[in-house]
């Protein structure tokens, strides 16, 4: 019944969302910020360990749809032991990747490719990028909590 | 004796519903969001625009007269279809918010005082609950919410007494709510007001276009209603008032056309209804919403609320049938939508799958956080039906809900 969303909706995805990674709290956090989004109600809290300009480890809780959980877990895999420039350059590619479908040459996405659906849907392109949006605000130690709007 | 038409006649006058969405012919399940519009309705707007265009009650011209008779016949027309006793009682403005927004600052910075209680139900949309808090801010007032009973969403009536002190001002709560599918007794919640000398304000934007509203039998001082869920334009709505209490009231906007006279320092207002609308109002809108009310009259508005309780029990039944399934709202005696969540699969995936069969939904939480948070979820799919909807269209919902189950391996 919904051949069309076997691209967005992969196995991978689909394990991610049933199971997520890196979920729960993180002791000895230095950064942490809440995302939300209004239109839909969802929020989450990302807890990250910083050490040398070096993301030493990150954890995250919420609820959400599965796009949004499955985005997250697999941002937590991805930014582990990345340099804070490291970070801002995977934010910028995999921006571009669920936005435009686009794929920059010598990129770093990795398995955060199966996400490339995204761009076919509108609507849920802030559920995919969510967990990035509070990720990137905790590292830029802003207070505020982030929103999707 | 000619019988009348089935209900799913009425199909053809909506062209929007006749099209193909992902290759699959629309369901269009977003009543409580907003209606379609017959042709009758898209023709007034655009005969207007064509024929009669000119503004109201400044012109002496014939196309102004013309606009002008057609905006009052409106208001005289309004007033005959919530069966108010004056036509000035009715009070144009852009829809249900503007017309709650317009009572808290008309009425409210007024009368309520601090200490007094505003009180509303914890089933509220958010724009019955955000204009009080505002004027809350204001006056130094403070809220109460008439509790919910739980997933059954139904006021907890036993409470009433309590909850109706000798502090409280107004009683503001919905008739029919967005997100449960409850009706609410509003004769019974406004005598009980009324008996304490409590102000009421009915949100009747979900019953409007679905049942007879007579705020005389209701005896609710206030109530609000948007065009856009009645099969009218969108930025059309009214608020209804009681004329001795808006005599009372002070605008809460300036411009033209609520003044009287105006000096450099000093102005005086024009008489209700005129002093609640500064500036050019919306023409042709107003006029077109007098076709929608014209049309659901002819619909029969009796009838649209038997197929509401009807199309209503049936989703439900089906979606219990269906099994994994979270049910909102009262079981018995529903308006015609369905809140709930399938176990384990998240109101978004809900809605994108049924959106790439072709049926449009809406997830999310309805503008109602606090009812949501106080029922522990973040957001449920909402199916919510008007009279052309059919229970073909409902075994289809089902039919997708099934193979959204079977996707996710629930």
């Amino acid at each position: 019944m919904f051949e069309e969303l076997n691209d967005l909706y992969q196995q991978v995805i689909m394990d991610h969302s049933k199971k997520p990674h890196n979920f729960g709290m993180l002791a000895g956090a230095n950064c942490c910020a809440r995302g939300q989004n209004p239109l839909c109600g969802d929020q989450m809290q990302i807890y990250l360990k910083t050490e040398d300009n070096i993301v030493q480890d990150l954890r995250w809780e919420g609820d959400g749809c599965a796009i949004f959980k499955a985005s997250s877990s697999l941002m937590t895999d991805s930014l582990k032991g990345k340099t804070r420039e490291e970070v801002k350059q995977l934010f910028e590619e995999f921006h571009a990747l669920i936005t435009t479908g686009k794929i920059v040459p010598n990129h770093h996405l990795g398995k955060l490719e199966v996400l490339s659906g995204v761009n076919r849907f509108p609507a849920r392109v802030k559920c995919a990028l969510l967990g990035w949006r509070a990720a990137m605000s905790a590292l830029e130690g802003d207070q505020q909590p982030v929103s999707t709007e | 004796m000619n019988q009348p038409p089935s209900l799913s006649e009425y199909r053809k006058d909506f062209p929007a519903l006749h099209q193909q969405v992902h290759g699959h012919p629309l369901i269009y399940l977003d009543n409580a969001a907003t209606s379609q519009k017959p042709q009758v309705v898209i023709d007034a707007l655009s005969r207007f625009y064509q024929c009669d265009n000119a503004n109201v009650h400044r012109g002496i011209h014939e196309l102004s007269n013309r606009a002008s008779a057609a905006f009052e016949g409106t208001r005289e027309r309004a007033g005959r279809f919530i069966n108010a006793s004056h036509t000035d009682e009715i009070i144009f403005t852009r829809g249900t918010t503007e017309s709650i927004n317009l009572v808290a600052n008309a009425w409210g910075n007024q009368f309520v005082k601090a200490g007094d209680v505003i009180l509303l139900t914890e089933m509220e949309h958010h724009s019955n609950i955000v204009p009080w808090q505002m004027l809350a801010r204001r006056t130094g007032a403070t809220l109460a919410f008439l509790p919910v009973t739980g997933d059954d969403g139904l006021l907890d009536l036993s409470r009433l007494d309590d909850y109706l002190t000798s502090k409280v001002r107004l009683l503001a709560f919905t008739h029919i709510s967005n997100a449960l599918g409850t009706i609410n007794p509003v004769v019974e919640l406004c005598e009980q007001a009324r008996k304490r000398g409590i102000t009421t304000l009915v949100d009747a934007a979900q019953s409007a276009g679905h049942r007879r509203l007579d705020v005389q039998e209701l005896g609710c001082d206030f109530l609000a209603l948007s065009g856009h869920k009645m099969c009218g334009p969108t930025g059309i709505g009214l608020l209804y008032g009681r004329l001795d209490l808006l005599e009372t009231m002070t605008p809460w906007q300036g411009g033209g056309d609520m003044i009287s006279s105006v000096d450099y320092h000093e102005s005086t207002w024009n008489k209700v209804p005129h002093k609640f609308e500064a500036g050019t109002p919306n023409i042709a809108d107003t006029i077109a919403l007098h076709t929608a009310m014209d049309y659901l009259d002819q619909v029969g508005r009796d009838r649209i609320a038997e197929h509401d309780l009807e199309i209503g029990a049936y989703a439900y039944h089906q979606l219990e049938r269906l099994g994994k399934v979270r049910l909102f709202g009262p079981r018995q005696q529903r308006a015609g939508l369905v809140s709930f969540l399938l176990h384990n699969i998240h109101a978004h995936d809900v809605v994108t799958f049924a959106d790439q069969q072709g049926v449009a939904l809406r997830g999310g939480h309805h503008c109602t956080q606090p009812l949501m948070k106080k029922l522990g979820v973040s957001s449920t799919s909402r199916a919510s039906f008007y009279f052309y909807n059919t229970t073909e269209e409902v075994d289809r919902m089902i039919e997708v809900m099934g193979g959204i189950q079977k996707f996710f391996g629930e």
